[in-house]
């Protein structure tokens, strides 16, 4: 996999079913939907509809309550997907440059930490610790794991929170770019995020 | 860069760098070993027999106090989430954690155990042994603490739970420890202990990891 | 007879009338052994009078140990099954662990008083069941720091699985310790020099404690599936 080539495994998330739960309580019920390679999904849904236990689940951190999940030409789906939560994983007293050195180490796969720094707009921040960043730019910075290692399936929760015009301008092209390698993103927004969903699910009962 | 060699980096950047946070445990052992001559007066012989025992009791509490962020900082920040899609099982990331809370914590305690133990009046000839005991035992603490510390991530002001959870754990390598200190059967102890240490670094991870697999839930 | 109890409308049938059956059985194994060991007994030739202590003593020393070993089965059975009974039968058993694990400690230290003239004596046995009293402690204060109860029951079943395997290794230290400290053998009721007049009493006391842990723990498992239900009656009534 490279970050320039399409994804030759092209893989495919479905899910039958699907019923999830939270503190006893069920948020929504058979819940279906296909996602194919080059698919963008908005999920849309009130404040606790279960948008971010979704996205939880489809990540394999929450197990379904009832249905399935299944991941096509994903061997270890863990390993297939990013994760984008509300928190942005960020220390504050690490540098932006060693967080991105952090994560390359973590996910492993291939690496341009430049390309991902250049593209969400971090260059100039490279040395600058992360508690001096604005919440826009810890968003950016916490967005650049997307580019930084590929992998194609991309779980998004409200991705484009604290972004300004210029930022939601970069997070549209890297998704726009993504799928059209062949990758595949989910998003929980409230607002559209600029391309065009190839579908929306709504959640909540 | 492996997962592994980059985890190790990060925390030992976090726990050296900035805030000085290894810096503090430290402090906290010297300041202990202090009060021990205060709280029994300077009496030579006195301090012999009870003095290197107690720094094993300092180094102790001070790594325990390391432990209460160790894993509720990943898990408020969104890290551990991360952590559970590296290519790397967790169990060997959180090895890795216990790694450089070792490097960061246990070896500078270890090694400021030698002047603490001969201000406690410790026989000098005894202040090697007394030095990997606890080079060992630091390794056999924070085995046991990846595990109190897992378990209690979640948990708001958890640094009580954390101990209370911890302490009864820590008497195994507490009475190998201090029997080294003390000059009893030296080489055995020093023996167990390693074993100790080598079990609890095998197994702790592996409980902590199936405890922060639940707390990401 | 277990994976028959493990479906907990079953169990609520059962333990309806098991609990007070153990309940009345307790009380009457109890009745018989407290007196036949405390008045109709042999006095010990060397501790005299006070070796009728044991009869607390022993049958609570042995119990908190039973009673740790349980809740680690079911732990076990909670974590790999996720079982939802068995996570309360462990809850349940805790309470009760601790405080058999504390009667045998105060019984051990008034015991220690008139034998070796201190309240307190840092001997094997008793350093050890301080630990386990200890551990019981931890487990019980886990449980109530975490608020999600079903995060809660697996977080407590890894640290009871934990002490389980640590246990024998603080048991095999503490004797270590203790030999290193006190060379001296001190003879201890639940030895093999037990007098057989002894063994009636003693196994009626342990009986009583058995039967009592059960009764204990059915009517606290009782009152813990009420309240799971009264909670998923509130979550269902603020749904609606």
């Amino acid at each position: 996999m490279s970050a320039s080539g399409p994804f030759q495994d092209k893989p495919k998330i479905r899910a039958d079913a699907l019923s999830v739960a939270r503190g006893g309580r069920v948020l929504f019920e058979s819940l279906s939907f296909a996602a194919e390679p080059g698919a963008y999904i908005e999920i849309r849904g009130g404040n606790g509809a279960g948008k971010t236990t979704l996205l939880r689940t489809l990540a394999g951190y929450l197990k379904p309550r009832g249905g399935q999940i299944v991941f096509e030409n994903a061997e270890e789906p863990s390993l297939a997907l990013h994760f984008v939560g509300h928190q942005n994983g960020l220390k504050p007293t690490l540098s932006v440059a060693s967080h991105l050195r952090y994560w390359a180490g973590l996910f492993g796969g291939a690496i341009n930490a430049g390309v991902a720094a250049e593209k969400l707009g971090l260059s100039a921040l490279l040395e600058r610790a992360a508690r001096t960043l604005s919440q826009g730019q810890a968003r950016r910075l916490s967005l650049s794991r997307l580019v930084l290692a590929p992998r194609p399936i991309w779980l998004l929760d409200e991705p484009a929170a604290a972004l300004d015009a210029n930022g939601k301008a970069m997070l549209a092209t890297i998704i726009d770019a993504h799928r059209a390698e062949g990758g595949l993103v989910l998003a929980a927004v409230h607002e559209p995020l600029g391309p065009t969903p190839s579908q929306t699910l709504t959640v909540g009962v | 860069m492996s997962a592994l060699v980059a985890t190790f980096r990060r925390d030992l950047a976090l726990m050296w760098g900035g805030g000085g946070g290894a810096l503090a445990p430290l402090g906290f052992f010297l300041g202990a070993t202090m009060l021990v001559p205060l709280a029994m007066g300077p009496e030579r012989n006195l301090l012999a027999a009870a003095g290197p025992p107690l720094v094993w009791i300092a180094a102790a509490l001070a790594v325990l106090a390391t432990l209460e962020r160790l894993f509720q900082a990943d898990l408020e920040d969104g890290s551990l989430d991360h952590m559970l899609l590296s290519p790397e099982p967790l169990e060997l990331i959180v090895l890795a954690k216990g790694a450089a809370l070792w490097v960061a914590v246990g070896l500078p305690l270890a090694l400021a155990s030698a002047p603490a133990a001969i201000a406690l009046q410790a026989p000098p000839e005894l202040v090697p042994a007394i030095v990997l005991s606890l080079l060992l035992g630091m390794a056999a603490f924070i085995g046991i603490g990846l595990v109190g510390a897992a378990v209690t991530a979640g948990v708001k002001r958890g640094g009580v739970l954390i101990a209370l959870i911890v302490l009864p754990f820590f008497a195994p390598p507490i009475i190998f420890g201090s029997a080294v200190a003390g000059g009893e059967h030296v080489g055995a102890a020093l023996s167990v202990l390693a074993g100790f240490a080598l079990a609890a670094l095998a197994l702790g991870p592996i409980a902590a990891a199936a405890a922060l697999r639940l707390q990401a839930e | 007879m277990l994976t028959y109890l493990a479906n907990p409308a079953r169990f609520m049938a059962f333990s309806a009338w098991a609990a007070p059956i153990f309940l009345v059985a307790a009380l009457a194994l109890l009745a018989i052994g407290a007196p036949w060991g405390l008045f109709y007994s042999p006095a010990d030739y060397q501790q005299g009078e006070t070796v009728r202590i044991m009869y607390l003593h022993v049958p609570t020393a042995w119990w908190s140990m039973g009673i740790y070993a349980f809740m680690g089965a079911a732990s076990f059975v909670g974590l790999v099954w996720r079982h939802a009974l068995a996570d309360v039968a462990a809850r349940a058993a805790a309470p009760i662990g601790a405080t058999f694990a504390a009667v045998c400690l105060i019984t051990g230290s008034l015991w220690g008083a008139p034998t070796w003239g201190t309240w307190w004596e840092w001997d094997g046995r008793l350093t050890s069941m301080l630990a386990l009293f200890v551990i019981y402690l931890g487990y019980i204060a886990l449980w109530s720091a975490i608020e999600d109860e079903e995060k809660a029951a697996r977080l407590a079943a890894i640290l009871c699985l934990v002490g389980l395997v640590n246990l024998p290794i603080i048991k095999f230290s503490v004797d270590w310790w203790s030999t290193l400290h006190q060379p001296a053998s001190i003879m201890r009721a639940g030895g093999s020099s037990i007098d057989p007049s002894m063994m009636g009493p003693l196994f009626a006391m342990a009986g009583g404690f058995l039967c009592l842990f059960a009764a204990l723990l059915m009517m606290n498992m009782r009152a813990a599936v009420f309240r799971r239900r009264v909670e998923a009656a509130r979550l269902r009534g603020a749904d609606a």
